[in-house]
Order: C-alpha cells, then structure tokens, then sequence
C-alpha cells in the first residue's frame, strides 16, 4: 500500500511537471496581423531609467497599433549577464518574433554573431548606430546631449551656488552624450557655473551613486543631475539637502517631487513605429535611427509640482525649439 | 588642486562617507566571520543581503515601521541562514557552489517581489540622522562620528561585541574549536552541527541587517540588485582581516575611504581618468593584501564538511 502511495505521489508530481513544460512551449505562429516583439533589457522595466524608457515606449505602441490583439510583445529584463542575454536572443529569434530587440549597447557583438543564423527574423539594438553591414539589423541611439543640453541651460539659470554636481555611471556611450552635452548647456548660459562630474564605475551600485551626490553636495553643489538607473540613490541625497535634480531617460519626478525641475524622457516609439513599418515592407534591417528633440524621439517633459518660474520655462522651451531649428549647435569636447 | 584634497571640508567629507559606506561591509562581514570561524564559507551574502533589504524597505514602505523593517529583514536573512546550513551541514554539499546558488536565488527573488510588490522604485523615510548630545558638537570630529544614523553606530558597535564573542566567551571558543579542528572539538561533546547552524543563521540574520542598512537607513529606496556586489567584497574583507572583526573593520574602512577619496578626486577635478579613480579601493585593497598575506591563515577546517569517523 505504501509503495502504491509512493508511485502515486512519483506520476502526480511527474504529470505536474510535463504539464508545466507543455505550457512553457511556445505558442504556434500566430496569425500573420498579429505583430510580434521580444525585447532584452540589461535592468529591471521599472528601474525608473534605461530599460523603463523601452518598455513604456513599447507599451505605448502597443496602444497605437490597437491593443495586444494587433501588437504582442515579450520581454526579459534584468540581462545584465550578457552570455544569458545572448542565450534568450537566440531563444526568442527560435520562436519566430517578428522583430526582437536587444536594448543594452552591450548585446552588439552578441547580436552580430546571432542574427546571420536567422535571416528571416529583424533584430534591432541599441543604443547605436552600427548595423555591423548585416541586412536583419537595425540600431537606434538617442541624441542623449540634446536633452542634457536643454538641462544643462536650466541648471545654470536655477544654480545659486554655481556649482553643479553630476552623477555618471562609466564615461561611455549614451552616458557620455548626456553628460557632455548637459555641460555644454551650463557653459553656453553661465561660464562662471562649475561643473563637477564623478563617474562611478558601475549601472548598479546605488550606494557609490549616493555618497557621490552626498560629495557633490558638501563641495557646494545646489543642483545635480545624473544618469542611469543607479541614481535613485543620488536623488534621495538631492532631496535630503533640498539640491534640485534634473533627470534622463525616463520621467523621475514620482521619485522626489519637490526636487525635480525636468527630465529628458526618450520615447523609442519614434524608431520603433518606423522600424516596424519597414518590416512590414519587408526591410528587416540595415538601418539606424536616432531619437532627438526634433523628431520627438526625445520629449523634455518638465514636473508639474515643481514651481519653475516662467522665465526660466520660457527659456528651456526656446531652447529646445533653438536645437530643432538648429539655430544653437551643441559642441562635444 | 591637489592642495584642496587637504581642505576641512573635504577631509570631513572623505571620512564620513567612508564610514557611512562601511557599515553594510561590516555587518555582512563579522556575520560572514563568525560563519567562517566555525568553517563554512557562505557565498550567499549576496543574496541574503538583497532579500534582507527588499523585506526591510517593503515593511517600512507598508506599514512606515522602520523597526518592523529591520526585524523582518533579521528573519529573512536568517531563513536563508537556515537553509545555507541545512545544505553544507546536513547535505555536506560543497559550499562555494552552494552560496553561489543562494545568491542567485536572493538575487531573482528580490527582483521578482520588486517587480510585483512595489512594481517601481519608491522611496521610503529612513532612520534620520541621530546626534548625540554633546558629542555632534565638537567641530569636525562631531560631524563624522556623531551625526549618523541608529544602523551605522550599530555597525561599529557589532565590532568590539564580535570581538568579545569570538576570543572571550566559552561559545567563541567553540566556535573557534570548531573551524579548526572539528574532530578534535566533537571528541570534546561540541555539537559541530549545532555550532555550525548557529554562525550561518546569525551570519544570515547580520547579512539581512546589511541589506537594511542599504534600503531603509543609507539610501532609503529599493533597486533592483541594489547591493551590486558589495556581498562578494564582504566575503572578500573576512580574508582581508584575517578572520578577526578588528581586521575587518580596518578592511572595510580602508576600502571605503579609498572609494570616498575617489569620489572626491573626481568632483574636484583632479585630473585622474574616471576609471583609473574608480579602480583606486580595489588596487589599494589588492596591495595591502599582497603585503600583509604572510601572517595570515585560514580556519583549517574552512570549506570542509565535517563527518564523524566511525
């Protein structure tokens, strides 16, 4: 009797376990209208940065296009590993997306060596713009300094102290463009505004990203501004000293209200809707696209319980409409 | 510029940044010492120290209990404590691999309640900076020791109380009996399981504590994998003080010192390339090392499961 309760227990639990895998296949092909998006992101989709700016871009999309019946899109987030982001590329180019996304400039050579295996599925990835001459890749970039630029020129007018204080995280890539460009605006409103920046040397460690504000600060700093997803720490430390803080990526005004003047938002739907238009035509890569001011792949969205004086609104508008326009040219060092 | 390194503000600044930024290495490191006193390496820092800070933020956030916070964050820590020593002393499993695999389940684990518990990154109202009377006041001297917060003077307090535990109680002494001659001990009617199971869960129950530290009193959010590595240097500071909480506490205060002068070095426009100051701690930590290794030595019994001969 014992031994049948045994063998009982041992299908049970077998059965559950094949049951669980069958539901972990995935899904014949859906039907042709239904467009489909895998998307792998190096953070968490609410990190409140980076990967926040995809997944709400997608989530935007998925509206236009007319819900999920019309737009699917998966996601695995928190890829930091890039051999396990690899693996899930591969994984999701295996079960026929239409389009699969590599968000995190470090996926690339991941990208280049996958994507020839699947010529019929598009890959997109940034932040870029080397398609690597392989016909099922697009990339798309953000023009990071133009956001930082219009921050910049806010920060120099509301600094008292002149002195700003700027939390990176490695001196590269879209990190890089916001930084330099958000200086290039202090210098072009107020040259006597110093600027201290302090890379920290990593996305995550949010305590480095803290003490550095907490250093910003004590060095007389009564603005700040940062980017990537490790500076919530920095933005509670802003907050603590009454500092204002002018964010990147995505909206961080929910995280201290009363601190947050603007934040440059990118909205990826601008190269999404573009590239997903092209593979319906049958173009499955070969191109990049850039997120700016002027075509709205870039939005300065300001936070509307902080009380900017109209002056100074009136300012950062003219100047975004000036980099539009391209009557103010941002110089890179 | 290099002159102004040498300015009030900026010596003050270094140094309560630095002990600010040593306290989640010192909890998390006398836990991990006390662990590896008796024997067992427990690569699961990490992990236990991202789920103590998750469960220390979520019940600050839910209920504005900063106590609750702490306490809950003791019990997760301790739980996965309880596990860790299930599997390296009823299973005798080998114990890198098995740390490894408890930091990775802290660490998607606490992604994963992130993701649908708070679904964004909130803040909380942390312990407030707490001043002593008397004391805060003193020029300098006041505004680095004195003007911190209830867990970094807890921190600093775990030292010499470790200290005590480990060399002057008959508990340290089994402890200590324990992670070097197991054998020997168990002859002695030690219970090598009992104390065994005893220095990984209050390693667990520190390394939540550590977590806390981070979530509800230095930083006050949640991240996503907000510890960022710092349960590894934890583990590497237990070797760096040579299994003494004194030696500890010098590790963890040289590294983040070196990290705060970095920090500084940068704001004050010092030419130095971002990714040469970054790497200062690691090198400087990695010389000292090289030069003290000579006196150090392992727990002789450290990684290895113990079994009774028959």
């Amino acid at each position: 009797m014992k031994k049948f309760a045994w063998l009982l227990t041992l299908v049970l639990a077998l059965s559950m376990i094949l049951s669980a895998c069958g539901a972990a296949t995935p899904t014949p092909a859906a039907p042709a209208a239904k467009f489909r998006v895998a998307v792998i992101m190096p953070s968490a989709i609410n990190d409140l940065a980076f990967s926040q700016s995809m997944y709400d871009a997608l989530l935007r999309v998925q509206e236009e296009m007319g819900g999920s019946d019309a737009f699917e899109f998966v996601y695995s987030d928190g890829m930091f590993n890039v051999d396990d982001a690899a693996a899930a590329i591969r994984d999701y180019a295996a079960q026929g997306f239409d389009l699969v996304i590599a968000h995190g400039s470090q996926y690339g050579s991941s990208l280049q060596e996958i994507a020839p295996d699947f010529p019929e599925t598009s890959f997109a990835w940034g932040t870029t713009a080397e398609t690597f001459g392989v016909p099922n890749i697009f990339a798309y970039e953000a023009a990071s300094q133009e956001g930082g630029y219009v921050n910049g020129v806010l920060a120099a007018t509301l600094s008292t102290s002149k002195v700003i204080g700027v939390v990176g995280p490695i001196e590269v890539g879209d990190a890089k463009l916001y930084v330099d460009g958000f200086k290039a605006g202090v210098a072009a409103t107020d040259p006597d505004v110093q600027v201290n920046v302090n890379y920290i040397g990593s996305f995550s460690d949010v305590a480095l990203a803290s003490e550095a504000a907490t250093t910003h600060i004590s060095a007389g700093a009564d603005v700040l501004t940062g980017t990537a997803q490790m500076v919530v720490g920095a933005i509670g430390k802003a907050e603590e000293a009454k500092a204002l803080w002018f964010g990147t990526q995505s909206n961080q005004s929910s995280l201290a209200p009363s601190i947050v003047v603007s934040s440059q938002v990118y909205h990826w739907e601008v190269a999404l809707n573009e590239i997903i238009s092209l593979i319906k035509s049958g173009t499955l890569g070969g191109q990049s696209f850039k997120a700016n001011l002027a075509n709205g792949g870039e939005v300065v969205e300001f936070n509307a319980d902080y009380a900017l004086p109209a002056d100074a609104k009136a300012l950062a508008e003219s100047t975004v409409q000036g980099i539009i326009d391209g009557s103010i040219k941002i110089t890179l060092p | 510029m290099i002159s102004e390194l040498l300015s009030a503000t900026v010596l003050i600044g270094i140094l309560a940044s630095g002990i600010r930024l040593a306290t989640p290495y010192l909890y998390a490191a006398i836990g991990e010492t006390f662990g590896q006193r008796s024997g067992v390496l427990n690569l699961g820092v990490e992990g236990q120290m991202l789920l103590g800070a998750f469960a220390a933020f979520y019940v600050a956030f839910t209920t504005g209990n900063l106590w609750l916070g702490v306490l809950t964050a003791m019990i997760v820590g301790a739980v996965m404590g309880l596990a860790m020593a299930y599997v390296t002393v009823n299973l005798n499993a080998e114990q890198g691999i098995s740390g490894i695999g408890f930091f990775l389940f802290g660490l998607g684990m606490s992604d994963l309640l992130f993701q649908k518990m708070l679904g964004t990154v909130e803040t909380v109202k942390g312990f407030p900076k707490m001043y002593i009377a008397g004391l805060s006041d003193i020029p300098g001297i006041g505004e680095i020791f004195f003007g911190q917060n209830l867990l970094v003077y807890g921190a600093y307090l775990l030292v010499p109380v470790a200290w005590f535990v480990l060399n002057k109680t008959t508990l340290g002494l089994k402890i200590r009996s324990v992670g070097e001659n197991p054998d020997a001990a168990d002859s002695l009617g030690v219970s090598v399981a009992r104390i065994r199971y005893f220095t990984i869960i209050l390693g667990g129950t520190l390394s939540g504590i550590a977590g806390a530290s981070l979530s509800i009193a230095l930083l006050n959010v949640f991240q996503q994998n907000m510890t960022s590595g710092l349960g590894f240097i934890a583990v590497a500071l237990v070797y760096f003080g040579a299994w003494r909480p004194v030696g500890v506490l010098g590790g963890a205060l040289l590294f983040s010192m070196i990290n705060s002068l970095q920090l500084w070095i940068q704001v004050l426009g010092i030419p130095v390339p971002s990714d040469i100051a970054v790497m200062m701690p690691y090198v400087l930590t990695i010389l000292v090392l090289v030069a003290t290794v000579s006196r150090v030595r392992a727990p002789s019994a450290l990684t290895k499961p113990f079994e009774r001969e028959n």
